[in-house]
């Protein structure tokens, strides 16, 4: 059974090179770095904006969300009372359970008019930047939550021993504790934005180019599969299932990223 | 006397009673957006009429049923096997072995998979390679490939968090491995086990990406579970985004799509604790 | 072995509980307990487990405040000051606390002492590093780890933990030492080591010990306080100098209890 659950990141694999194998052997996989532009129909099949889009708009959320959702679990375990600190719980764990597609039809009706009153267009990788922000939040907040709950009440005992305030105590011995827990969560809502589809779909306007300002309109990788898949045939379609390989190589360098950061010494120095 | 806070003390808690003020404030926007919306448009009519129009009128009783069906399916696949996966890995599989590091390392990356390349991955293989078309029974399918590691993760979560003292104590008093997993692990696990059904459910109701490819777009009512199905993310998306004029349904939609997760989360929460405290009462 | 404590010069206060009661929640943790603790002596306080003793310790630095739903009445006074109405996070650096398990943080060796110095004002490096090699060679540690200050503390062995957690306390210049079993979770040899440790605090610090060991009492205390579980709370039954409790007890109980006839 447990062969089975992970047998199928293999099937999964096999399924997208299987798939892929015939245009990468016809023009290689070169082309899709090199060629002048995205038009698959007619066998042009340049990549880098896409990836440049997902890369934009991944580190933008990593970067909010990683301080705001981190503190929100500091701020449910040492300064919020303990029946707020529930209910902000339970408010991350409804963030969470929100679908991507109402982040991404709320960014759409209410945030787009905004962010285009400010600087138009509207869709954008700004908007695309702060609904992913949303929506990774929980993610990172929850396993904040978990990892700062296995920390050891005799470090908080012995910090409140020397006469450590709140901040000194978070700061200096409870971050270095959770040190792992903390980066995997980081790792996971990484995941999560990179291969995130619906809501960036919705609100970054999906014109494929490498956006020059934050008030642009981007393509992800994620949104040139759900657009074109419907009507993709042939080597239009293969094309769709290389852009999902890339994700994929993307998404595995990430694990083996967490599995050595995770082995490395967690002391501070 | 009134005691002297240092500086950081302060400005640090200001920040961080300002971060959870400005989260909490983003979710009740979106939450109250949603309601005032959708509450006009939502009567029993439109919970009970096909849509017409492309979904600009009518209601979405086919969609709810194919919704259902969709997460019926993945649940029913996934729940026994990830939970099995779970207790296989944690209590049964010596966690150093090669065996167990290769399905550890696999559940990782599978966690991290975008639901668009499962997306992918249930075209290809459920609908062609398995010739199940464009139907209720790919989505589901797919979505229980998606939801498996979510729930064998926290399942797993649920066992670390049991002290090995308990295990060893078990053992010491001469109660068999199975009794032990029964009466001490799972409880024990079961707020690990209760969070990934939640996380997992979410998953599976929320997710789009995934079904477009494999459930399809159909918004007729499904016949059987070989019948295309429109879930109602998937609804939400088309009207939202290929539909002019559908908002005010998409808003109704969300609506309901929104009520159901709130609904499922309070009461596994719910259920969790109960559970908890009862098994910890008696043992 | 060990050179003089070096570290603190101040003349440490007097502590002076009046009628000091502790309650959990309704639960009493100990009731009306007057006893006055004298500048520069090490008090042991003694008595079967529950009954409070490690409860009274946590109110002389207010870690009962880390506990919900505890409240404390009655009076401490620390030196001619309340305690209760001093500054939280400064008494607490004048009244340092070691626990029954070493509990060095997560941190290389230096930083667990450096990272509290600092974030009590104390910036200047040579500064810094003058106080953890005094600290460190006060508790005898300094020849041991002085070539690895880096390292994780929690490399270190049981008993050179507790030491580098003595250190971190009197690298902070506290002029108060509670100390919560400090030897019950070593093996003998790193106790022996602490214990000689604590009789060098004697004079420089006013040094309060929780212990279940009778001998120990016996061979680091001067004065001796015995604590008791009656009438459904922690009492203070009997105090006095080493010689009254060991040789002349006044309360049956303590008699039978420092002969090892109960408890």
């Amino acid at each position: 059974m447990a062969i089975a659950s992970g047998a199928i990141v293999l099937l999964i694999l096999l399924f997208l090179i299987w798939e892929t194998l015939p245009i990468l052997q016809i023009i290689g996989l070169a082309r899709f770095f090199n060629d002048p532009a995205w038009h698959p129909t007619s066998e042009e099949f340049n990549l880098v904006p896409m990836l440049w889009g997902t890369l934009f708009v991944t580190v933008g959320s990593i970067l909010i969300a990683t301080p705001i959702g981190i503190l929100s679990a500091v701020f449910c375990h040492y300064y919020a009372p303990k029946a707020i600190a529930n209910l902000y719980r339970r408010a991350i764990e409804l963030l969470a359970g929100i679908p991507s597609v109402v982040y991404g039809f709320w960014g759409l009706v209410v945030l787009v008019p905004i962010i285009g009153r400010i600087h138009p267009p509207g869709p954008s990788l700004l908007t695309g930047i702060l609904i992913l922000t949303l929506m990774i939040l929980p993610t990172i907040t929850l396993v904040a939550d978990a990892s700062l709950a296995s920390v050891p009440s005799e470090y908080l005992r012995g910090c409140a021993s020397c006469g450590l305030g709140r901040w000194a105590t978070v700061r200096g011995v409870v971050f270095p504790a959770a040190k792992s827990g903390l980066i995997t969560g980081v790792i996971l809502a990484t995941g999560r934005a990179i291969g995130e589809t619906m809501a960036v779909l919705m609100v970054c306007g999906n014109v494929v180019q490498t956006p020059k300002d934050i008030f642009e309109p981007v393509r992800t990788l994620t949104a040139n599969i759900a657009l074109e898949m419907a009507y993709a045939v042939g080597n239009h379609r293969a094309a769709l299932f290389v852009t999902g390989l890339v994700l994929m190589v993307m998404i595995i360098a990430l694990v083996i990223a967490a599995e050595l950061l995770n082995k490395g010494h967690i002391y501070e120095q | 006397m009134k005691y002297k806070t240092p500086y950081p003390e302060l400005l640090s808690t200001a920040i961080i009673w300002a971060i959870a003020a400005s989260v909490t404030g983003a979710l009740l926007w979106l939450l109250s957006d949603v309601f005032w919306h959708g509450m006009s448009q939502v009567n029993w009519e439109f919970l009970t009429q096909s849509p017409s129009n492309a979904g600009r009128e009518g209601g979405i009783a086919p969609i709810i049923v194919s919704t259902a069906l969709i997460v019926g399916v993945c649940l029913v696949v996934s729940i026994p096997l990830g939970v099995g996966t779970a207790v296989l890995i944690a209590e049964f599989a010596a966690n150093k072995s090669i065996l167990g590091r290769l399905v550890r390392l696999s559940l990782d990356v599978l966690a991290g998979v975008p639901s668009i390349v499962f997306g992918l991955f249930g075209n290809a293989f459920f609908c062609k390679t398995l010739g199940m078309g464009f139907s209720i029974l790919s989505g589901g399918l797919t979505l229980a490939c998606m939801v498996l590691p979510i729930l064998i993760r926290s399942t797993q979560e649920g066992f670390r968090a049991v002290p090995d003292d308990y295990r060893r104590s078990a053992a010491a008093l001469g109660v068999s491995r199975i009794a032990t997993l029964w009466e001490l692990l799972l409880p024990a696990a079961m707020p690990g086990v209760a969070v990934g059904l939640l996380l997992g459910l979410g998953r599976a109701i929320a997710e789009t990406a995934a079904l477009i490819f494999t459930s399809g777009y159909v918004d007729r009512m499904p016949e059987s579970l070989w019948d295309s199905g429109r879930s109602l993310s998937v609804h939400i998306y088309d009207l939202a985004m290929n539909v002019s004029g559908g908002e005010a349904n998409a808003y109704a939609s969300a609506l309901v799509l929104v009520s159901f997760l709130v609904l499922i989360n309070s009461a596994i929460s719910w259920l969790a604790q109960r559970f908890r405290q009862s098994k910890i009462l008696v043992v | 072995m060990t050179k003089q404590i070096t570290t603190n010069t101040g003349n440490p206060p007097s502590i002076q509980t009046d009628q000091l009661s502790l309650f959990y929640a309704r639960k009493s943790a100990f009731k009306d307990v007057t006893l006055s603790i004298k500048s520069g002596s090490i008090t042991a306080l003694i008595g079967p487990s529950g009954c409070g003793k490690t409860s009274f310790l946590t109110c002389l630095n207010r870690l009962t405040e880390l506990t919900p739903n505890c409240q404390i009445s009655g009076r401490i006074l620390l030196g001619d000051q309340n305690l209760q109405t001093l500054n939280v996070i400064s008494l607490r650096r004048r009244v340092g606390m070691l626990f029954q398990k070493p509990n060095p943080f997560p941190l290389s060796i230096i930083r667990n002492i450096e990272f509290p110095l600092r974030e009590h004002g104390v910036r200047n490096r040579e500064e810094i590093d003058h106080i953890i090699e005094v600290a460190l060679q006060d508790v005898g540690l300094w020849d041991e780890v002085k070539d690895r200050l880096k390292t994780p503390a929690l490399s270190l062995s049981g008993g050179q933990q507790q030491r580098l957690c003595l250190a971190r306390a009197i690298a902070l210049k506290p002029d108060v030492l509670l100390m919560d079993e400090p030897c019950s979770a070593l093996d003998p040899l790193s106790s022996e080591v602490v214990e000689d440790l604590i009789t060098k605090l004697r004079l420089k610090y006013t040094v309060i010990v929780v212990t279940h060991n009778l001998a120990q009492a016996k061979r680091i205390a001067d004065h001796v306080a015995v604590f008791w579980f009656q009438d459904g709370a922690g009492k203070l039954i009997e105090s006095g100098s080493v010689a009254q409790i060991f040789e002349s007890p006044q309360h049956t109980l303590t008699a039978a209890y420092v002969t090892g006839r109960t408890g």
